[in-house]
């Protein structure tokens, strides 16, 4: 065990998993402090499974290493590693019920109090009354807490959760998200949550990591991803983004102004040069009452006409194609009785230059 | 459903007709099982039936050998099995084929194992050599273990040729190359059900088992063993049982007094000496035996105790 001075983050260094010719996992570092929430969230076949079997250590890395504290456990075997996962499909053991399911792990170590430890996840998870039942006899949202409990049970280190709320509807899911996030503070282990759910990752995550091809394309806050993506990966993956294409002209205060074919527009300061992407979300974007009033100052401004309305209860989201005949997606809340356009409407546009962010250009 | 208030003929007609399904419904598992149980009634039921009348027929007196009538001597059972070569036939039947079994089992799980979870793409291959042994009659393939184990045999003369047998040192035959010869020839029957439990395994939950703390012993014994129990004990029986009563291995490998097996006496008993009913009575506690350890052989699986 490590020593609390250096404790329990684990850190995985230059971690690579090639399978033939291919990287699944392609030189990979990150840190995850002790007892955060961090999710890893990226599209189907990024390397995400593949991260956390090597973590688990039920797949060999190509090269690089992982550690807990300064402890390497980069070829320590699955079973030596204060590692537990909650697998994608559960893999609860069918011929033990659901007491004997989450006691597996306390017996191998021949750990003391193991009836009352068992009983008090089993509170926990709020599945007490069926500890006798066996796998098969339960719902899915009872089978995953229970592969929960099995895990969590064990105190480990490092709690790594690979798609556990995949096979569940929405509602629960939902649910099931919060009760997560209750559990993972209520037990300050720390959890690597695997997903390609941008709204569960942003919701549960501290810190989330967004996975492209092997690679971390970007990494930080929830917040911090949404508003300023470094990618268009990461912009288009986490929400809907509108980008303006367009040149660097110079700075100006805190901000860079850019030259698109919509006009001049601002975006936070920025190193980049060139050609470059302006990126805004549709839910930043406002209507101006007129072409000449209503705009406050120093707010990007473009035009164009509407193309598409569609009501969808809170908002309404707008299709507007602008003077360079791109089509951008605006998203109003329904604060207004009626429409704030028509499609047909001559409009102007607006946004606050703080909510733009630049994109390297494709 | 009881009383609608106002009767609507073509509702009425409806609930007539899914009636009609419903009967029908009902009856359909019992035509389906109908050829299934004329076969097991004409096959097994009367010839049991027959069987058991016949183990308790006394000698017409006077009449000649073969000639018996119904005298329902309960006795019969007393005499016979009390004889010693008889009671030691059956005993050394359940010896020969319990050990075979167990031979079996640990060639076979471990061959099974391979083929279901490491062979890749030899699988079918290794599969069909499995069964190849079936496309050798029986007993053709039981005549071929009096060459290997004989004493020119490839057995004998690699312990001699390493001087770890004497020279004047043989196999066939005895009891040794009988068991071998059961092992070989029910080893598919052992080997096939366990395949296809490894087969069907989810190794996943042997990962599960890792990640928790069991290492490769343990998760075999938690995980994938109780979860190829059903295998196992399918092969087990399918091997037991016909081990039981098998002759022809005795007779081609052991040969002697010392090593035959109870079915060679029934076949005796029936077809040289006619002596029916004491070649019933055998049949019919060898049978009772076999039902017996079976049946307390799967309660006990069942429940896990096994393992
Ligand atoms: N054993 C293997 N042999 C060859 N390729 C593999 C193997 N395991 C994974 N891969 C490949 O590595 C890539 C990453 O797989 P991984 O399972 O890590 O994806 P993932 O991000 O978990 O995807 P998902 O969200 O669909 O679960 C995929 O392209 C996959 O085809
Ligand atoms: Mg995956």
């Amino acid at each position: 065990m490590a020593s609390p001075q250096t404790n329990g983050d684990l850190w995985l260094k230059d971690l690579t998993k090639t399978f033939g010719d291919f990287a699944a996992v392609d030189h990979i570092d990150l840190h995850i402090p002790q007892g955060s929430f961090f999710a890893l969230l990226g599209p189907s076949g990024c390397g995400k499974t593949t991260t956390l079997r090597m973590i688990a250590g039920l797949e060999e890395p190509t090269s690089g290493k992982v550690l807990i504290g300064d402890l390497d456990i980069t070829y320590a075997k699955a079973y030596d590693r204060p590692v537990n996962t909650v697998f994608q499909n559960y893999a609860l053991f069918p011929h033990m019920d659901i007491f004997e399911n989450i006691a597996f792990g306390l017996r191998r170590r021949n750990v003391s109090d193991l009836d009352k430890k068992v009983k008090d996840v089993l509170e926990l998870i709020q599945l007490s009354h069926l500890a006798r039942r066996k796998p098969a006899q339960l719902s899915g949202g009872q089978q995953q807490r229970v592969a929960l409990a099995r895990a969590i049970v064990n105190q480990p280190a490092v709690l790594l959760l690979d798609e556990p709320l995949g096979a569940l509807d929405l509602k629960l899911r939902r649910e099931m998200q919060v009760e997560l996030k209750r559990i993972q503070m209520e037990v300050g282990l720390t959890f690597i949550h695997v997903t390609h759910d941008q709204e569960e990752a942003m919701s549960m995550a501290d810190t989330i990591a967004v996975m492209n091809n092997g690679v971390v394309e970007q990494l930080g806050a929830p917040l911090d991803l949404y508003e300023r993506p470094a990618t268009q990966f990461v912009a288009s993956f986490l929400g809907q983004t509108n980008t303006l294409q367009g040149t660097v002209v110079g700075p100006d205060g805190d901000f860079t102004v850019v030259d698109t074919a919509c006009g001049r527009l601002r975006l936070p300061r920025t190193e980049l040069t060139g050609s470059v992407a302006l990126g805004v979300r549709p839910e930043k974007i406002e209507f101006a009452q007129t072409a000449v009033s209503g705009v406050p100052d120093g707010a990007n401004v473009v035009e164009g006409v509407v193309t598409d309305a569609s009501f969808i209860g809170v908002s309404t989201q707008y299709i507007v194609r602008l003077r360079n005949e791109q089509e951008i997606a605006v998203f109003e809340q329904n604060l207004l009785f009626g429409r704030r356009a028509l499609v047909g409407d001559q409009v102007t546009l607006f946004w606050d230059p703080r909510h733009s962010f630049a994109l390297a250009a494709q | 459903m009881n009383a609608p208030v106002v009767p609507v003929p073509a509702a009425g007609v409806q609930a007539v007709r899914s009636t009609k399904a419903g009967t029908r419904r009902r009856w359909t598992p019992y035509l389906l099982l109908l050829p299934g149980l004329l076969w097991l009634g004409i096959f097994f039921i009367i010839p049991l039936a027959s069987l058991l009348m016949q183990s308790l027929q006394t000698p017409v007196p006077n009449g000649l050998a073969g000639q018996f009538q119904q005298t329902w001597r309960f006795q019969n059972y007393i005499d016979t099995l009390s004889q010693p070569n008889f009671y030691n036939a059956m005993i050394r039947s359940f010896t020969y084929s319990f050990i075979a079994t167990v031979l079996a089992l640990l060639i076979a799980y471990p061959l099974a194992y391979a083929i279901a979870l490491r062979a890749g793409r030899a699988k079918p291959l290794l599969l069909v050599l499995v069964v190849a042994p079936f496309f050798v009659s029986f007993i053709l393939r039981t005549i071929a273990w009096k060459q290997v184990l004989g004493a020119e045999g490839p057995v004998v003369s690699t312990l001699q040729a390493l001087h770890l047998v004497q020279q004047n040192f043989t196999i066939y035959p005895s009891s040794a190359a009988v068991i071998a010869g059961l092992t070989y020839n029910f080893l598919p029957f052992m080997t096939l059900p366990i395949f296809a439990s490894l087969d069907r395994l989810d190794t996943r939950l042997v990962e599960a088992a890792n990640d928790l703390y069991a290492g490769n012993l343990v998760a075999f014994r938690k995980v994938t063993l109780p979860l190829t129990m059903p295998g196992v004990v399918a092969g087990t029986l399918l091997t037991f049982i016909p081990a039981s009563g098998d002759y022809i291995n005795s007779e081609l490998l052991g040969g002697s007094v010392n090593t035959t097996m109870i079915g060679k006496v029934i076949d005796s008993r029936f077809l040289v000496l006619s002596d029916y009913p004491a070649a019933s009575v055998l049949s019919f506690t060898l049978m009772s035996i076999i039902l017996a350890a079976v049946w307390l052989y799967v309660r006990k699986a069942g429940t896990e105790e096994l393992v």
